[in-house]
């Protein structure tokens, strides 16, 4: 086989953060035209920069890829109330650990990211949902708000004009579902973070009390600063046309080099990332599987393949190391890029222990507000960790399917979704395995995942 | 409940930040459970007195949010992650070690108080796991050997500190009693 040229990571996120002379410090951000972006957005009229975050096609990087620039067009200004700005900094999709990276090594740039953005869509107070493992990461940005209010780029009349913005430090206490928006809102307003329906409650008309907010993911309100730099037309030429920009993706798992690796959007596939970038599998190891965007994604198996159409109509017949990585190749293949946390498994992975280990995750982290899910997601979790004490019944691929089945669909949130698709996924693409389980279920693997 | 001057001020200074009283009770909660270490039902009523609110409002985040308690952590509480990623890197040994080291089951505090261990769902480290924290510290890469020498200095009460990205290795040599005498000759 010709090995092509291993593709080069493109770093705008991530550009300085790795830099060993590069600090945190609003001194170092300054010195790298820190803040310029913020003046050059007091220039502009706020509806201006909404046009330029639209015309680049950003998508949100939390998780569900909607464009940042529709989310902010939704935005019920004729109200009269208060507009918020919320940064989703919750980062607890297992596998994701992107956001990490940025606030703990480039915390300013999310300030000067947030702070464009509350001037954009004319909030006066910001707030940032930090989840309350990041103990370090509250720290810095508490530290970096500070700075950026003494040179004045945050709180009362920023750069000398009429806007002021107010920027809290919110910190979460350990929950998975306050990732989700509306159940990080109720979390903020100091309940419990029980999602809330959709619709009415769309967080852009009635978010965080009751007002019109705006909630982003970290690296997409990062991006936001990149947009005006480079404009909204440049920028949607980075990556591919609905792709459009770099992605930070997360590796973890059997991997020789796991980490956070940042790309244009599909400038490569799945395949060179794992053995070109991460260099491979361990020693004597065969790929098994991947999980593509977070816990929460479909599992794709190694020797499968993927026949079908792209959006544009073109025909593909990828394996699983030819699925570009981007938002739309996970996608077409029936699962998604979700959070960009890749998740890889060789061949000493049992699929059945694998399969309990995310149950137990989505059984711990269930809101409880939603019966199917509540009831289902401990089931789940109940069968396949006594099919791993061996224990497994004929039956149970086809019970777990059933479990599955009935979450989907029927909850107020997408924790239902997130929940039932690796179940889902994991029968469709290993069935023998679980079956298997009946039979030899008493054969303890080595490697023990629960 | 006795609170410190310090944590007073602290909670003054955090209500105010918010537009609505009620949004400042999880905040308040961290800095009162970062001193006593927990939130008792007496606790509960006077933050929500703070917040204007009844008490079954601060009753009700208690027992639903993982990292708030009802009852104290031991002096020094180990989290381990649990989730996938650090799983495949074999965290379930790493926590087994510890509870073997330290003497004591996850989810328990150790008779004496000295320690507890907790197994967490992801930490958002999944890179360098298995990922283990000793209070608010984040080390990485803990697994096999790497666990066992964890586990030995943190009993013997040598692991230091580790600031986050450094990784467990040089976090050795630059705390271990053998690389400072050296230097000091």
């Amino acid at each position: 086989m010709i090995k092509k040229n291993t593709p080069k990571e493109r770093r705008i996120i991530l550009k300085h953060a790795d830099d060993p002379k590069y600090s945190n410090k609003i001194s170092c951000y300054l010195k790298n035209d820190g803040y310029a972006m913020l003046k050059k957005a007091f220039k502009m009229k706020p509806e201006e920069i909404g046009e330029e975050v639209l015309k680049s096609g950003v998508r949100g990087r939390g998780g569900a890829g909607f464009p940042a620039g529709m989310k902010w067009k939704f935005l019920d200004r004729k109200s009269g109330k208060p507009i918020y700005l919320i940064c989703n900094a919750d980062e607890s999709e297992p596998g994701t650990f992107k956001d990490r990276q940025i606030m703990h090594k480039d915390p300013h740039q999310l300030i000067e990211g947030m702070m464009i953005t509350a001037y954009a869509i004319q909030a006066k107070q910001a707030f940032i949902y930090i989840r309350a493992e990041f103990f370090e990461g509250a720290r810095i940005l508490e530290k970096a708000i500070a700075e950026a209010k003494e040179k004045n780029f945050c709180g009362d009349k920023i750069l000398g004009s009429s806007f002021s913005c107010d920027l809290v430090v919110h910190r979460g206490a350990g929950a998975y579902i306050c990732g989700e928006e509306t159940g990080l809102i109720e979390s903020l307003e100091g309940k419990r973070p029980n999602p809330r329906i959709k619709p009415p409650y769309f967080p852009a008309v009635l978010g965080l009390y009751q007002c019109p907010t705006i909630v982003n993911n970290v690296e997409t309100l990062c991006n936001v600063k990149h947009i005006l730099e480079i404009g909204g037309e440049e920028f949607s030429k980075i990556g591919k046309p609905n792709n459009t920009g770099t992605r930070i993706w997360c590796v973890s798992g059997q991997v020789k080099k796991p980490g956070y690796y940042e790309f244009e959007c599909g400038a490569l596939t799945l395949g060179e990332m794992i053995y070109d970038i991460c260099g491979g599998l361990l020693p004597g190891r065969t790929l098994k599987a991947i999980i593509p965007g977070g816990s929460s994604s479909k599992i794709l198996r190694a020797d499968e393949r993927f026949i079908g159409k792209l959006k544009d109509g073109t025909e593909f017949d990828w394996g699983i190391e030819d699925i570009p990585l981007d938002f739309d190749g996970p996608a077409s293949v029936g699962s998604m890029s979700g959070s960009g946390g890749i998740i890889v498994m060789d061949d000493t992975v049992d699929m059945v222990e694998a399969m309990a280990n995310i149950n137990a995750f989505y059984a711990h982290e269930s809101c409880g507000q939603c019966t199917p899910c509540r009831e289902g997601s401990l089931w789940m979790k109940k069968i396949t960790t006594r099919m791993c004490a061996g224990d497994a019944r004929e039956e149970d691929a086809d019970l777990l399917l059933s479990v599955a089945n009935q979450i989907e669909g029927r909850t107020i949130c997408a924790f239902g979704e997130a929940a039932a698709w690796p179940t889902q996924s994991f029968i469709a693409k290993f069935r023998s395995e679980f079956e298997g389980k009946a039979q030899n279920g008493k054969n303890k693997p080595t490697l023990q995942l629960i | 409940m006795e609170l410190s001057k310090e944590t007073h001020t602290k909670i003054d200074e955090v209500i105010p930040r918010y537009p609505e009283k009620r949004s400042a009770a999880l905040m308040v909660i961290h800095l009162i459970q970062d001193e006593l270490g927990f939130i008792s039902d007496d606790t509960c009523t006077w933050i929500a007195d703070k917040l204007e609110l009844q008490p079954i409002n601060i009753k009700e985040l208690i027992t639903f949010y993982p990292m708030l308690r009802e009852s104290p952590w031991a002096k020094k509480h180990i989290r381990v992650c649990r989730t996938l990623p650090c799983a495949l890197r074999g965290s379930y040994g790493t926590c087994k070690v510890l509870e073997e080291k330290l003497g004591v089951k996850e989810s328990h505090v150790r008779e004496d108080g000295e320690f507890s261990i907790e197994f967490m769902e992801c930490l958002a480290d999944c890179g360098e796991g298995p990922v283990v924290m000793v209070g608010e510290e984040t080390y990485e890469n803990i697994e096999g050997k790497n666990a066992v020498k964890f586990a030995d200095l943190l009993v013997q009460g040598k692991l230091g500190t580790s600031k986050n990205f450094t990784s467990y290795e040089s976090a050795l040599v630059s705390e271990s009693p053998v690389s400072k005498s050296t230097k000091k000759k």
